[in-house]
């Protein structure tokens, strides 16, 4: 692998920069792999990176039916945090962000990873008891994190409107938590795993399985056939339609979650800014765009691209709180397909398919869970069991009724 | 030296109305009907600001919304607004701006530093750097890369202005005001259909302002005044400028911001801009072409601008850029510009890639004396703060390399064509398909799913007379679709040269790409030709990964000018064609929106409307404490004058257990159930039996998820034989009628069953205390004795005068009246409680005494003592959950292994060891008192008080097989470091044997 | 944002409407009898194809009814909506997701003249 460094650019910008090499290779997909990861984007690479550098299992594929991190990867909104009520949502991201956490020095590539924090608004009685109880779960979980008045969230961010239809009550405030360069993360990760020998093959859409006795044997693809008997599924907003071609249904929808930038400005906005409340999130880019994220369309759709109505929820509570931004511009809005579980947490699981595995499920919040859900996959399959973080992940839990139900701790009544 | 560069006798600006404003502080005065860019021209200031990346100058490229680089930071304070399109600007009295990206000045600006390293900082340079040490990138270099990126500021007080949303239907929405578009509105309007017909721009007449041209043997003004005269008078048609339809969502609906008083300039009375959300059955696209410029060596400096662009400023505004003009081009499209440069006083050379032109422009050229550069290329530019002269070069044969000597043209204003793009995007974003057109090589819009046509230079027609048709056939086409017949009357005009265009996107110079000078294509993200070949070299081949990894066409014109030379490009070092590398999918909007105007009025007091109460005008005045419950805001407490909050709810609760208060219980869900089946339905959603209920008398109930979770409570009285009066939580009422209905009428379709939403036609005075009976009957002549009026019953009369349902429900512990009177009379009744209440010190309480109250009685409130995971059992409820009757709703989720499981996390009641030390809400419960975390919790806090009523401190908990630990002790532990013992008791705290109630 | 046909009131924003997800999911009759495998397949597990849908809509801002519909889930088109136990009016195999039953009824006929 090419070393990046700045006396490297140095180096080469004597050479007109003639002298960088592909990021990554451009193999042709060999007739078999000790795995097969379905899947090209942050996670799938992720996963394969490990199961190569952690598990010495190299002859590895990825199959990417378009171009890598070209799905939910390339489209988010790019948070990274790991302030989860449960336990087990506390280890899996957590886990992932001691990862994030030299990530960039790991890979040799620059992710911008920025630990800015993130302030998350409480607007009412009911939601400050959600973050009392969130924070203090998380912190017992050791992970540190603490609580805001609103004069602390008002220094903090001293544009805010902390005295609009739904006050401002308190914040819960992670300050590891921040953002990331999402397209680095695909591609850091794409050139370290090829560097160990994983073949990353673009254009290459999985049309059916080889299952044979239960077992999986195999991948059918629009560039021939190809043999494998350990095969995971990362093909997060698509994991229904490839489970289906190896006859497994899942517990999934898929919908468009929708996002959109400012202009760029000058700093204006130095952390991440997230109101469950009034609905909406909101942080600055390093080029200078707002990054502001929507919510989902409610409707079941492949189509990535948004809607007037999902956006339209977010403008007015970003104006509600964020005055100051009224005169700034919408640059592009757009949507990415995300799939969302039964209890708003990911599945990470075996199947009915004996070597067929599967990751997915992550609905709004793949992108900070990246380092992590690959870490943990990729032991999965290195191992043929499910790592212990994943285990409360397993599909099993919709048999036994075990959830872990990130959707109900939210939901208000009284 | 006022506008040096003003041609007399040419352009539309109104010379009578000269007005005054400032650019960088400086003054210099334009007139009415310039924008900020031609008034600019007009005095000759070119540089207006500095790069993204390598602060290089810039200035105007274009003459319209799809500028790139010629950007200011418009006026100042409030009134703010970064990134401004200069060429978007309606000049007005008084108008500031400044240049943006730049310190301390635009033309001394320290960021130049950036363009003399600019070989160290090639794209993507920033993701093989700034590593090392680790600590510096968050310290150090994110800090400097976040301060130089960025390009205007944004405003520091709040906007001042008003906006708002207007939403209409039409038959026929016709996009631009070219014209295409006109013909196309002409035409549909000719029907009757209802057409919206809008522009962008402050006039209509689109190309037709610059080439002037004939139409129906009218000047080219006449005939737009005539066109807009006749549409003026069409009753259904609705004439729309300086509005641009912005976004193109599915089943045709677009969105378009009118800028209503930016044009006036700041502290305008009204709105300043309206958005319009247009349902139309039938569109037409009729938004023109984006002239495309080449990609040569050092096309950046001021002065350099689109061929078109150049003979707008001469005919539409009057002002010529520059005396020395070198139009370079590679079609015939720009000679008209090389033409009317010349006769506006221009020297004027063209430079044409094309070996041997010829044609009616270029003979017109040659007859004016213009000299022309056959089969030459600009292999580079020169010029500090603008363009000072241009080096040109014949070029190969197969135009890929430079053939021979270079000569030196002085000049200060290039003009530059390399043909046209139609402009798609509004096409792209209705979900309509593109195909490239080698003969005119451009994309050109293809199969679209959406109700959609494309008229004119959008769809690939360029010529005026082939505008006109397109446009009336399309009017036509699309009014008939939406029901309207007419007959497609085009406009007439003369034909045309066609381009005779030779496709050239990177004109060679001197030294290989990426050792010479720099080529741009995307002017404000600063990306090169070269930065394209090093994609290239590096693997970033498609197309998204070549705009991700470079961000060409990530700019604020999100690729208008850039993105076909960007595919040119990476298209020829792939080998492939143009198409083979594919296109991006243009994404809304079509330019920058105000977010402001997409809020429209939800902002401030109408961010979102406030339910109220009847009561709501006594609460507010007599002290009451709002808190907000989804639309309500309902009384937290009544702070008396110099009282905390806390200390009202002590009182309150207080006066409550010792003589009586009244609360206000409107916000409850309410819900009329009737029908012949009504007691079924009941049996189904609840997990209690509701057959032996007899009229008169109310119960308690669960409903549940089908997973066995507590999902909501109320109490339903039985009204009559198949008539009941059920009530839900306040933040779920919505949820839980919209649930009920989907069994209702969905899974049991053959229930007869009404739900009618009763929540706003009952107000609720929920009368609680032991003296609550006492203030009762001095206000009905009903028997409301413990005897006659026994708990859990309800009983209809005159309350006050007022016919009332009167029930006999508690959750406070106390004896209750809950009054529900017609909501009209609520506050009367209320009133009347009050007044007759005055004897026994009566008091008004809000709902964090009554949830005080009911802890104290180990009550539960549904979503703070239950999150979505627990069930009745686990609530120590099972009672409330039948064993004998059949199915309902939550029954077999019991079964499932989690559920059925023993160990699950219970409710408990909790003591402290220190009386007065009142747990903090959500703290969690540990075995282990003094361990660091991590470390593992077995519970944690859902509900905790202090109790005025026992004086200490009570909470409530839901513990891992919390029943089995009753007795034991556990130690609560929170982010603020506490570490308490407490003993775990049975919930309920007081009046355990519920004797208070029934009293 | 797209329009929704409403059985019962017409064409309406998409605004108006919840979206009830997967269409024609019955509640085991014999509930309380199927295993648990078979409890979690009724909860949770859904076909969400690419392609032809049939899911529940309620125009909760309108006449709240609950009724049906058939949709294209990469178009976003609707097929058609009908009302709750009706028979479900479906494409023919291979939909594109372009044409409505009505449009494509009127093209048919169109070409049938």
């Amino acid at each position: 692998m090419q070393r990046y460094s700045f006396l490297n650019i140095l180096g080469k910008s004597l050479g007109y920069h003639k002298g960088w090499q592909r990021a990554w290779r451009d193999p042709e997909p060999k007739p078999a792999y000790d795995v097969i990861i379905i899947g090209g984007g942050g996670h799938g690479l992720a996963t394969a990176y490990y199961l190569a550098k952690e598990h010495g299992i190299t002859n590895v594929a990825i199959l990417e039916k378009g171009w890598i991190g070209g799905g939910n990867t390339g489209r988010n909104t790019t948070v990274v945090r790991s302030n989860y009520l449960w336990d087990d949502s506390s280890a899996i991201y957590e886990h992932s962000m001691k990862l994030w956490e030299g990530l960039t020095q790991e890979l040799n590539y620059n992710l911008m990873f920025s630990q800015r924090g993130l302030c998350f608004l409480a607007h009412s009685e009911h939601e400050m008891q959600e973050i009392q109880r969130r924070g203090n779960a998380i912190h017992l979980n050791g992970i540190e994190n603490e609580f805001l008045t609103p004069g602390q969230v008002k220094e903090m961010i001293p544009e805010i409107n902390i005295d609009c239809r739904y006050p401002v009550m308190g914040a819960l405030l992670q300050k590891r938590a921040g953002t990331a360069r999402h397209d680095a993360v695909a591609w850091g990760y794409a050139r370290a795993a090829d560097s160990l020998g994983v073949d990353i093959i673009q254009n290459c859409e999985v049309t059916g399985f080889d299952i044979q006795g239960g077992r999986v044997m195999g991948v059918k693809t629009t560039r021939g056939d190809i043999r494998s008997n350990r095969v995971g599924v990362v093909a997060a907003g698509h994991t229904s339609v490839v489970m289906q071609k190896a006859g497994v249904e899942m517990p999934l929808e898929s919908v468009p979650l929708q996002a959109l930038v400012s202009e760029p400005i000058k700093p204006v906005i130095d952390c991440v800014l997230m109101s469950n409340g009034i609905h909406v999130y909101v942080s600055q880019s390093d080029k200078g765009e707002l990054v502001v994220g929507a919510g989902t369309d409610p409707q079941n759709s492949y189509s990535q691209r948004g809607g007037l109505d999902a956006v339209d929820h977010v403008i007015g509570p970003l104006i509600e709180l964020m005055p100051i931004f009224s005169r700034l511009r919408m640059m592009r809005q757009w949507a990415g397909i995300v799939d969302i579980s039964p209890d708003r947490s990911p599945i990470i699981s075996h199947t009915e398919v004996d070597g067929l595995y599967v990751n997915s499920g992550w609905g709004t919040g793949g992108f900070k869970a990246t380092p992590g859900s690959g870490n943990v996959f990729a032991a999965s399959l290195a191992q043929d069991a499910l790592h212990t973080i994943a285990k409360p992940f397993s599909l099993d839990r919709f048999t036994s009724g075990r959830l872990v139900d990130e959707a109900a701790a939210a939901a208000a009544a009284h | 030296m006022a506008q040096v560069n003003r041609v007399t006798g040419k352009g539309r600006v109104n010379r009578s109305k000269p007005v005054s404003f400032t650019f960088n502080g400086k003054s210099y005065q334009g007139y009415e009907g310039d924008t900020l860019a031609s008034a600019l021209l007009a005095n000759n200031v070119k540089l207006l600001g500095r790069s993204f990346k390598y602060h290089r100058p810039r200035g105007v490229y274009t003459a319209g919304s799809d500028e790139p680089s010629g950007l200011v930071q418009l006026e100042t304070g409030a009134y703010t607004e970064p990134n401004t399109r200069a060429t978007m600007i309606e000049l007005y009295e008084g108008l500031s701006a400044a240049s943006q990206n730049c310190w301390p000045s635009v033309r001394w600006d320290v960021g130049e530093v950036n363009n003399l390293g600019s070989r160290l900082i090639p794209s993507g340079f920033y993701y093989k750097t700034f590593m090392w040490p680790a600590s510096w990138w968050e310290s150090v270099y994110e800090k400097a890369i976040r301060h130089s990126a960025g390009l205007g500021k944004c405003p520091e007080e709040n906007d001042p202005d008003v906006y708002e949303h207007r939403h209409v239907h039409c038959d026929v929405l016709v996009v631009g005001m070219g014209p295409a578009g006109l013909s196309a509105a002409l035409n549909a309007g000719r029907s009757g259909a209802r057409v919206i017909v809008l522009d962008e721009n402050a006039e209509a007449g689109g190309s037709l302002l610059t080439t002037g041209e004939d139409i129906d043997s009218k000047p080219a003004d006449q005939w737009i005044a005539d066109t807009l005269a006749e549409l003026d008078a069409m009753e259904e048609v609705t004439v729309l400028t300086r509005t641009t339809a912005s976004a193109y969502y599915d089943h045709n609906y677009i969105t378009a911001p009118e800028r209503v008083t930016n044009h006036f300039g700041p502290r305008q009375q009204g709105v300043r801009e309206r958005f319009w959300k247009i349902r139309a059955a039938q569109v037409v696209l009729a938004t023109g072409a984006h002239e495309r410029p080449p990609v040569f060596a050092e096309n950046d400096r001021p002065g350099i601008m689109m061929a078109s662009a150049l003979r707008t400023y001469v005919n539409q505004y009057g002002v010529l850029p520059g005396k020395q003009v070198v139009i370079f081009t590679n079609n015939n499209s720009a000679y008209a510009a090389a033409i009317d440069a010349k006769d506006a006083g221009a020297e004027v050379t063209i430079v044409d890639t094309r070996p041997s032109p010829s044609g009616p422009a270029f003979e017109a050229a040659k007859a004016k004396g213009i000299h022309i550069d056959e089969g030459y290329g600009i292999v580079a530019t020169k010029g500090k703060h603008g363009v000072k002269g241009c080096e040109i070069a014949p070029l190969s044969n197969d135009g890929r390399s430079v053939s021979g000597k270079s000569i030196l043209i002085p000049c200060d204003a290039i003009g530059v064509s390399a043909g046209w793009n139609p402009s798609v995007h509004m096409w792209s974003q209705a979900r309509g398909k593109v195909a490239w057109d080698p003969a005119v090589a451009c994309f050109k819009p293809d199969f679209c799913q959406q109700k959609v046509r494309a008229a004119g230079s959008c769809n690939g027609t360029f010529d005026l007379a082939g505008c006109l048709a397109e446009g009336a056939e399309a009017g036509v086409a699309a009014a008939r679709d939406a029901g309207f017949d007419g007959i497609a009357k085009a406009p007439v005009a003369a034909a045309e040269e066609a381009f005779d265009l030779r496709p050239i996107y990177y004109v060679p110079s001197r030294r290989p790409v990426g050792e010479g000078k720099k080529a741009f294509h995307d002017h404000q993200n600063d990306v090169t030709a070269a930065d394209i070949h090093l994609a290239h070299r590096e693997g970033f081949i498609s197309v998204e990964h070549l705009k991700r990894y470079t961000t060409t066409g990530m700019a604020t014109d999100q690729g208008k000018m850039s993105n076909v030379n960007a595919l040119a490009i990476m298209a020829d070092l792939r080998g492939d064609t143009i198409p083979g590398v594919g296109t991006t999918t243009f994404r809304p909007p079509y330019t920058p929106t105000t977010f402001g105007a997409m809020a429209g009025q939800s902002a401030g007091e109408l961010f979102h409307f406030t339910q109220k109460t009847p009561m709501w005008d006594w609460h507010a005045a007599n002290g009451a404490v709002m808190e907000a419950m989804g639309d309500y805001l309902r009384p937290l407490a009544y702070a008396r004058p110099g009282e905390s909050t806390k200390a009202a709810e002590n009182r309150e609760v207080k006066m409550v257990r010792q003589s009586v208060g009244v609360y206000d219980a409107s916000t409850l869900g309410k819900i009329d159930v009737r029908g012949p089946d009504a007691t079924q339905f009941l049996n189904l959603v609840y997990t209690n039996a509701w057959d032996k209920l007899k009229v008169g008398r109310a119960k308690y109930g669960f409903m549940l998820n089908e997973r066995g979770m507590v999902y909501d409570d109320g109490v339903t009285t039985k009204l009559g034989e198949n008539h009941y009066h059920m009530t839900t939580t306040t933040g779920n009422a919505a949820a839980v009628l919209a649930w009920l209905e989907d069994w209702l009428q969905v899974e049991w379709p053959d229930l007869d069953v009404h739900l009618t939403n009763v929540a706003e036609q009952w107000a609720v005075c929920s009368l609680a205390g032991p003296n609550a009976r006492k203030v009762l009957e001095k206000l009905t002549s009903l028997d409301v004795s413990a005897g006659a009026f026994p708990f859990m019953t309800m009983k209809e009369g005159k309350v006050a005068g007022v016919d009332a349902r009167i029930l006999r429900v508690s959750f406070t512990g106390e004896s209750s009246f809950e009054i529900n009177v017609p909501a009209r009379y609520g506050q009367y009744v209320w009133e009347q409680i009050m007044e007759a209440g005055r004897e026994f010190d009566i008091i008004p309480f809000g709902t964090e005494a009554l949830h005080i109250l009911r802890a104290e009685r180990g009550f539960v409130v549904v979503g703070q003592d239950t999150d979505g995971t627990v069930t009745p059992m686990d609530l120590g409820m099972g009672w409330i959950v039948s064993k004998n009757k059949g199915d309902f709703i939550g029954k077999r989720g019991f079964d499932a292994p989690e559920v059925a499981r023993g160990g699950r996390k219970q409710l408990v009641g909790l003591l402290t060891d220190k009386r007065d030390y009142v747990i903090p809400h959500g703290s969690h419960l540990v075995e282990m008192a003094t361990q660091a975390p991590p470390v593992k919790t077995v519970g944690w806090v859902c509900s905790t008080y202090w109790s005025e009523t026992l004086g200490r401190s009570i909470a409530l908990a839901l513990v891992e097989d919390g029943r089995a630990r009753i007795g034991q002790s556990l130690t609560v532990r929170n982010i603020n470091g506490d570490a308490e013992k407490v003993t775990l008791t049975d919930p309920v705290f007081y009046d355990a044997k519920g004797e208070r109630a029934h009293a | 944002m797209i329009q929704v046909d409403c059985p019962f009131c017409g064409k309406r924003n998409l605004t108006e409407f919840t979206y009830g997800g997967e269409a024609h999911i019955a509640r085991p009759e014999n509930i309380a009898e199927i295993s648990d495998a078979e409890f979690a397949r009724y909860l949770f597990t859904r076909k969400n194809p690419k392609g032809t849908h049939q899911e529940r809509w309620n125009h909760a801002m309108g006449c709240r009814r609950w009724f049906n519909a058939v949709r294209h889930t990469v178009t976003d088109q609707f097929w058609a909506t009908y009302k709750v136990g009706e028979t479900a009016p479906l494409p023919p195999a291979g939909w594109d997701g372009v044409l409505s039953k009505s449009e494509f009824e009127a093209t048919t006929e169109t070409g049938a003249k």
